[in-house]
């Protein structure tokens, strides 16, 4: 088990930021981002712990992550809408780094609860695309879904978050 | 708005960071490494780590960092500064007063160190036990000094009460948890009347017996609070207080009943 452990303390080391930057675009607020990616590397730890060691080996670690995080989101915010935007920088204890100043973390949250409006399903796939850069099959495997779905869903979310909201037409602005 | 706008926002939103300590949480969520926080308390200021399993050890440590050094050096894992729950200051008082049994993390040690220290966690307030005591009851008869070098070793002093544990010839002993004077200043504050018992333990007398049920116990054992001293009688070892026709204490149990 000590060989898992070590595993483990450089996934969280490699993936912390990337998980918690999926948590805050799919949940649209630092607290809520913060639970999700903590129960996202729990869930993963508990899964490793049961993993033969070749198994861990040939883990795609990024596509196995993001498909647990979508999971426990779905599994959380099932039947509950998002947060809307918070009151600004009102969150408690998590601290800006030095690099973020408040100007820029204020237009992070505000895009952040803009992208949580989205339904689910476009949610998840514009995030998955555009804010952590995965690509159509790594997607199709995180989210359960075929790669056509998910390419529409992409398009369809972006089209939305645009403000262009009539229609169903695929001409682009 | 554009397309291209859009898509160059959403990226930012992936240049986030975690916040500070994120992973050191993720840690000791998963039980890899645990919390700690600095209490005052009946004994002074003592330092306290935990995770989710219990109380993992405590050390009246000089500063935060002699703490985290000891820490990592006899636990291995890693350790972080935290504000302590609001109910735990509580509970720490609670236990080291004896009205409360917190849980506790022993993962790393021996089976055999671990058998030790939770059969001290059995030994009362205001009670002593001696070091063979301990081990008839884990079922190593002959290993008295194994038994004393776990309590040594213990990483959790005064929760898990190995001053509890002396010499059957009624020195006190060494203490990992400060020095032998520690552990009798700790004894006295938990009501241990340790002039008579040192007393007795130079004369060769090591248990007392009741003269009216016929039982003898430890010196120290609660069934001889109520006892005058008239009424005492004592014996040098276990077989002399069977001639005598005494039989052991189920409750301290001086001899196997």
């Amino acid at each position: 088990m000590e060989g898992t452990d070590r595993v483990f303390e450089r996934l969280v080391r490699d993936h912390q930021h990337r998980i918690y930057a999926l948590g805050l675009a799919l949940t649209g607020n630092r607290h809520d981002a913060e639970d999700v990616a903590q129960d996202t590397f729990v869930r993963a730890y508990r899964a490793l712990a049961t993993y033969p060691p070749e198994r861990i080996r040939e883990l795609k670690q990024k596509a196995w992550l993001h498909r647990i995080a979508v999971n426990v989101v779905r599994n959380r915010v099932r039947g509950v809408r998002p947060r809307l935007v918070e009151l600004n920088g009102s969150e408690p204890d998590h601290g800006s780094g030095p690099e973020e100043n408040v100007m820029r973390r204020a237009e992070i949250d505000e895009l952040a609860a803009r992208v949580a409006c989205l339904p689910p399903r476009y949610r998840e796939a514009v995030v998955l695309r555009h804010v952590q850069e995965l690509s159509y099959a790594e997607m199709a495997d995180a989210l359960g879904q075929p790669v056509g779905t998910v390419k529409a869903n992409v398009h369809r979310g972006l089209k939305l978050l645009r403000g262009d909201n009539n229609g169903n037409g695929d001409g682009d602005a | 708005m554009a397309t291209v706008t859009v898509m160059l926002d959403l990226k930012r939103l992936g240049d986030v960071r975690a916040p500070a300590g994120f992973a050191e949480r993720v840690l000791a969520n998963v039980g890899m490494a645990d919390s700690y926080a600095v209490f005052e308390t009946v004994l002074g200021r003592v330092y306290v780590a935990w995770n989710r399993l219990g109380v993992s050890a405590a050390m009246r440590s000089k500063s935060a960092a002699e703490f985290e050094d000891w820490f990592r050096n006899e636990i291995g894992r890693q350790l972080i500064r935290v504000d302590p729950p609001a109910d735990l200051a509580a509970k720490i008082e609670d236990q080291l007063e004896g009205r409360r049994r917190l849980r506790f993390d022993l993962r790393g040690l021996t089976p055999f160190s671990q058998a030790v220290l939770h059969k001290t966690l059995e030994i009362s307030r205001g009670q002593v036990r001696p070091y063979g005591w301990i081990a008839r009851e884990i079922g190593h008869p002959a290993a008295v000094r194994a038994v004393g070098t776990a309590l040594a070793n213990n990483p959790i002093p005064y929760f898990i009460p190995c001053h509890r544990v002396i010499r059957s010839d009624g020195v006190i002993g060494n203490y990992g948890g400060g020095g032998p004077e520690a552990k009798r200043q700790i004894l006295s504050l938990e009501g241990v009347q340790l002039t008579r018992l040192q007393k007795l333990a130079r004369s060769g007398l090591r248990y007392e017996g009741v003269k009216s049920t016929r039982i003898f116990c430890f010196p120290t054992c609660y069934h001889g609070r109520q006892v005058r001293e008239e009424n005492f009688v004592y014996f040098r070892d276990e077989a002399e207080a069977r001639a005598a026709g005494y039989r052991p204490c189920k409750d301290c149990r001086p001899a196997v009943a």
